[in-house]
């Protein structure tokens, strides 16, 4: 289908999309990647008037390091999250998870910033943003202003980004040393998760410290995991602490019922999964489940 | 809605105006004749209609026209030079790697982008983060292509295809 007819305007700075986005309201839609919401306007599940594309804004795009955060400007490709050196070293769940979105094709033009705001509960990033506990930098009529990600998705695809609000970059505190791992089941290659989890783990002394664990698509917004958290923290890495700690994957959590899976099978990937990246987080080897 | 842009086709320059609406897809079939970017599923599922934009592999079902004012676009067709097939086509070509052929386009621009990213060393969800020398072998290609479907089920040739193009023949 062709999508309903809209203006086009390719801002040049952060100041002139929001200007923008003001004046439009709710008939105004922002272009970052296209990778979903082409689709959306194509099958005419929206129909903004305007649409602001952010791709000339150089500022919003590249990876930088402050201090003990390292900075991810929202139009920042999947492609470049993948490939980028700080992201590898201080926060590599979300490299690792980026690594999962999509197809190649799909992953030179979607952008971090985009996935997030989206905010499809099925999508790969969401979890990863909530288990490293990332800040995300909003910016509109008003200033500027920084929500939790655990406070940041609101309900399936709707975010705290008002209308005439940019997400501009997230802020992620370094999580150096850590291991990481992203965890999904689904059908075939590139499809929708049915089930995702984030894990980062620091170990010390052949004990886990710490430990973040958060849920893909048990929910209409992230979960953490914080049942699976507390029993790992202060219990020896093993493969029988790790067994334990994933029975309370799917505690508090409500996922839906759909053509890929019934709640309750949700539930038991949960915990499968969770074993999973728990134990390639923390690695712990010869892990079955 | 009506925009005016310019891009670059397969080494030629064109100026157009198109509706705000129109896809790269489109705007390449449609409007300047190139037809080896295929229509699949045309929601970017499919690959059919993966093109290099700015020698990067995209999917031009997904890209609007209008916000690629000033783009270098290579399709399947651009891909020749000086009346020889590039050395992926030709392997296509060597190995068999089709059957209906709708795929292939898409499949030798995805193979084209994927050898030079490959090259590059990006790593795949197929090689342990962070990559260390990764081979293409067979789970390396079927992941770095996962884009690109064949609904004739030709990966038993397009694998050693894309293996051979690399340089790497496949161990049968």
């Amino acid at each position: 289908m062709i999508p309903s007819a809209f203006d086009y305007v390719a801002a040049s700075s952060v100041q002139e999309a929001v200007q923008v986005l003001s004046q439009a309201g709710e008939d105004a839609k922002v272009l970052a990647g296209g990778q979903s919401l082409v689709p959306v306007l194509r099958l005419r599940l929206a129909t903004p008037t305007t649409l602001v594309d952010l791709n000339k804004i150089s500022e919003l795009r590249g990876v930088r390091e402050d201090g003990d955060a390292i900075v991810v400007g929202a139009m920042t490709t999947h492609h470049d999250v993948i490939n980028n050196e700080l992201i590898a070293e201080h926060a590599a769940l979300l490299a690792l998870a980026t690594l999962t979105v999509g197809d190649p094709q799909i992953r030179h033009r979607g952008t971090f910033g985009g996935a997030l705001v989206h905010a499809d509960p099925a999508g790969d990033l969401l979890a990863p943003a909530v288990a490293l506990d990332c800040e995300m930098v909003i910016v509109g009529p008003s200033g500027r202003r920084t929500v939790p990600a655990g406070e940041f998705f609101v309900d399936l695809f709707t975010t705290a980004v008002g209308p005439d609000e940019l997400l501009v970059e997230v802020r992620i505190p370094k999580k150096t040393g850590w291991g990481a791992h992203y965890e999904k089941f689904n059908r075939v290659a590139q499809a929708w998760s049915i089930v995702g989890v984030a894990a980062v783990v620091w170990t010390e002394g052949g004990s886990i410290a710490q430990a973040r664990v958060a849920l893909t698509n048990m929910g209409a917004t992230p979960v953490r995991a914080v049942g699976v958290e507390q029993a790992l923290i202060g219990q020896p890495a093993s493969a029988a602490t790790i067994r334990a700690a994933a029975e309370h994957a799917a505690d508090g959590t409500s996922p839906t019922s759909d053509g890929s899976a019934d709640a309750d099978y949700r539930e038991h990937l949960a915990r499968v999964l969770t074993g999973r990246a728990v134990a390639a987080a923390a690695g712990v080897g010869g892990w079955r489940a | 809605m009506k925009t005016e842009l310019s891009l670059d086709v397969d080494g030629e320059p064109y100026h157009l105006a198109v509706d705000t609406r129109m896809t790269l897809l489109d705007l390449l079939r449609e409007r300047l004749g190139k037809m080896s970017p295929k229509k699949g599923c045309d929601h970017g599922q499919c690959g059919a209609c993966t093109v290099l934009i700015n020698g990067r592999r995209a999917l031009a079902c997904l890209a609007l026209a209008v916000a690629h004012d000033g783009s270098e676009v290579v399709t399947a067709d651009g891909l020749a030079h000086d009346g020889a097939l590039h050395p992926v086509a030709q392997a296509f070509l060597d190995h068999d790697a089709f059957q209906c052929g709708y795929c292939t386009p898409g499949q030798i621009c995805s193979a084209v982008g994927m050898l030079d990213e490959f090259a590059q060393g990006w790593p795949s969800a197929a090689t342990i983060y962070p990559a260390s020398e990764p081979e293409l072998d067979h789970d390396e290609v079927a992941e770095r292509m996962s884009g690109n479907l064949c609904r004739c089920g030709a990966y038993a040739n397009i694998v050693p295809a894309v293996q051979d193009a690399a340089g790497q023949m496949a161990p049968r």
